[in-house]
């Protein structure tokens, strides 16, 4: 075979000397570098130096100290225990959870629901396709901050705690927000979701043995047993085993407001409810592009293959069409997560609230800014990540 | 771009930039506020975003109250004119960046004289223009006289001000649970209050006055009588131009003086011909060299006085018609009155 190559072909091209004229390409090239780069890193320094200057001048403190001392603020609601005494530290961390918890939450949410509506766009009943079409067109026309304070506006319209409106035993929806009875926590409780978390990944690894056998001898062979038991047998077995705790914590009220039970305040209902439907809106048209993207010669072709319409739904279509819908719901999700930054004007303490009262207090906006950047840039490149790895994941493997 | 070619631009850009670092950096020559002020043509004020008797626009979109008095006051001393003033409305949480980079020239907007604000946070306050104590007001239906009485219950506040801290020390010390409601604007917190998202508001005793004056039914709410803070209230500048903050802190004793010695809007310019008592005399400019020495016309407590009338004058217009007293804000001849000016000599 190497007889065959031309020899020439094989010869290194020969080494060029850098020399310093403007004729010489690489020359060229690395001066330019060169210039950009001190630019930037000249106008970065000037910035930084200008600033470090005028807050000298001003005689405004620098630094992170202050996330050491007393907060001194009051937090609404907190998913760790947290009273004013606790340090800034801790207080923006009480931030920081706010904003993870509705964004969470609202992104499940608004994934489900926005689906629902994409579905229904398509559906070939008149009524439900045209109620479809006009909530979304309706939602993403009118502004998320105006959205929130309706929401919010509604909410505080409801009765007060006194007159609070009580559909069944220990269920309480007022102005204070909906109080649902729940039971004490006890550590059997946290054995029991541990248990549930084991059985997830447990789950996981059946799901795969399972398939490679499908693969083996083309059986398809059910899940839901499984499931059943590894998601709901396994920790109710642990609670069982240890000792089925379970004392009932019913709201009741007590002097100005209601004790006990669990409380979804009215701001973060409101929020929820504001960027879930607002969010679903851009959702349903993400979803409802990616299944027309997917042609109509699948679905023929699929059942002209004997599979049933689930099938060629979750085997054949679902496949093609997440190509579609995955990258635009990242932006999605980003901007949802973004948005819930508009929960100052409602007063749900989420970090840009906390972290602005701190920078007000210690005056430090800077230090205060930086923070809050930094939380929605590792929030925001933690579901990019996670979103280029799954869209990575369902790529079609094209031969 | 190769790499290896990027990586000979950094160095060279590094050693640049190192360059750089060392040399010298151009020191800035403050501009004094004052000619700022006067090639502009006018005061730049920071003000509330509406709070009656203090600042807000009125249905001509005129800015009244007594902050907004000093403002006028300010740039009345300054330019001889108390129009010359562009008003800024700032949350709670904004002002004292704006302030800090330069966006407001002065600061009046009910902001409580502390030692970090007047160190740390790079500002000086010019005095006290109103003595002020953080209370609760509630709905008078639920019965209650005093705050102490408010445990468990929810409680609205704005962020960012000395109001939230207060009412947490005072939660402490006195063992009182309470659910926070925090928003910054406050037409939204006093909307959460009176919506009874909340069983009570707290903030200084003269903003409850001013809410509760323009509620639909004043009588509704009850202001308890539990006074848990000092707040004395003053307009404040930035740290660096002490001849600004003169300026700023005599205007105020130049309203509390006038107070002092009777003269009004009506009276100044027959007062400044004929009185013949020699400190009047030195204040209005007949005799000695004050204004000078502050930089200013002779003259300037004169353009103060025909703007906005002396103290008395400012807090009857403003505040008397929303139910607030003189009380620690009568002239310290008055007994309990904490208003003081010292000589202008």
């Amino acid at each position: 075979m190497s007889s065959t190559i031309d020899p020439r072909l094989l010869r290194a091209p020969p080494k060029k000397g850098l020399r310093l004229s403007w004729a010489d390409e690489r020359f060229r090239a690395i001066v330019w570098q060169v210039l950009i780069v001190s630019a930037i890193v000249f106008v970065i320094w000037w910035l930084v130096r200008n600033t470090q200057h005028n807050l000298e001048v001003r005689r405004i403190a620098t630094g992170f100290g202050f996330l050491g001392r007393e907060a001194g603020l009051p937090i609404g609601e907190s998913l760790i225990s947290y009273t004013p005494r606790d340090t800034y530290l801790r207080a923006l961390t009480v931030g920081v959870l706010n904003t993870l918890n509705v964004a969470v939450v609202g992104v499940v949410l608004a994934t489900i629901f926005g689906t629902v509506i994409g579905i229904a766009r398509l559906s070939k009943n008149w009524l439900v396709g045209r109620i479809a079409t006009i909530y979304v067109e309706v939602i993403r026309d009118v502004p998320l901050l105006l959205q929130l304070l309706f929401w919010y506006t509604i909410l505080q319209s409801l009765p007060g705690p006194r007159q609070a409106i009580n559909p069944a035993t220990g269920v309480f929806l007022s102005n204070r927000g909906l109080k649902l009875p729940f039971f004490h926590w006890e550590s059997a409780h946290t054995a029991a979701f541990g248990a549930f978390v084991i059985g997830c990944v447990a789950l996981w690894f059946v799901a795969k043995q399972l398939r490679a056998k499908q693969y083996a001898d083309g059986q398809p062979r059910a899940l839901w047993p499984w499931a059943l038991g590894l998601l709901l047998g396994l920790p109710i077995a642990v609670w069982l085993v240890l000792g089925a705790p379970f004392t009932t914590d019913i709201p009741a009220l007590r002097g100005f407001n209601f004790s006990g039970g669990l409380n979804v305040s009215p701001e973060y209902f409101a929020l929820l409810i504001g960027l879930v439907t607002y969010t679903a809106g851009f959702i349903a048209e993400i979803v409802r592009a990616g299944i027309l993207a997917v042609h109509q010669g699948q679905w023929e072709a699929a059942q002209a293959l004997g599979l049933h319409r689930g099938q060629v739904l979750n085997r054949i279509v679902l496949p093609q069409a997440l190509r579609v819908i995955v990258p635009p719901m990242t932006s999605q999700f980003l901007n949802l997560t973004k948005n819930s930054s508009l929960a100052v004007a409602i007063g749900y303490q989420d970090i840009v609230s906390i972290a602005n009262t701190t920078l007000n207090q210690t005056g430090q906006a800077i230090e205060g800014i930086a923070i809050i950047m930094g939380v929605y840039l590792t929030i925001s490149l933690s579901i990019s990540l996670f979103m280029n790895w799954y869209n990575a994941r369902i790529t079609l493997v094209e031969r | 771009m190769p790499l290896r070619h990027l990586s000979k631009a950094v160095g060279a850009a590094v050693l640049l930039g190192g360059l750089a670092l060392s040399a010298p950096v151009q020191a800035q020559t403050p501009t004094s506020m004052l000619d700022t002020i006067r090639s502009r043509g006018n005061l730049i004020c920071g003000v509330n975003t509406g709070l009656a008797g203090f600042a807000q626009p009125d249905s001509q979109g005129v800015w009244r109250g007594f902050d907004v008095d000093y403002c006028r006051a300010i740039a009345a001393a300054i330019l001889g004119d108390g129009t010359k003033v562009r008003y800024v409305p700032l949350t709670a949480q904004s002002r004292f960046t704006a302030l800090q980079s330069g966006e407001v020239d002065v600061l009046v907007r009910n902001t409580t004289w502390t030692l970090s604000r007047d160190t740390s946070l790079g500002f000086d306050f010019a005095g006290i223009t109103f003595y002020d104590g953080q209370g609760f007001m509630v709905k008078a239906s639920l019965g209650l006289t005093s705050a102490r009485e408010l445990n468990g219950a929810t409680i609205c506040v704005q962020p960012g001000t000395t109001t939230e801290q207060n009412l947490t020390d005072w939660a402490r010390s006195n063992r009182i649970e309470f659910r926070p409601v925090v928003i910054e604007r406050i037409e939204e917190v006093v909307g959460a209050y009176t919506s009874n998202r909340c069983d009570a508001y707290t903030t200084d005793v003269s903003g409850l006055a001013a809410t509760r004056a323009v509620q639909p039914r004043p009588a509704d709410h009850v202001i308890l009588p539990d006074v848990i803070s000092k707040e004395p209230l003053g307009p404040l500048v930035r740290h660096g131009d002490q001849r600004f903050a003169d300026i700023v802190r005599w205007t105020h004793f130049a309203l509390l003086g006038a107070e002092e010695f009777g003269l009004t809007a009506a009276n100044v310019d027959q007062a400044a011909a004929s009185d013949p008592r020699p400190e009047v005399q030195r204040m209005l400019g007949k005799n000695g060299e004050l204004g000078q020495m502050l930089g200013l016309q002779p003259n300037w407590v004169v353009s103060v006085l025909k703007t906005t009338g002396n103290y008395g004058e400012v807090f009857a217009r403003n505040l008397t018609p929303i139910g607030i007293q003189r009380g620690p804000n009568a002239l310290w001849t008055t007994p309990g009155g904490l208003q003081y000016s010292p000589p202008f000599r």
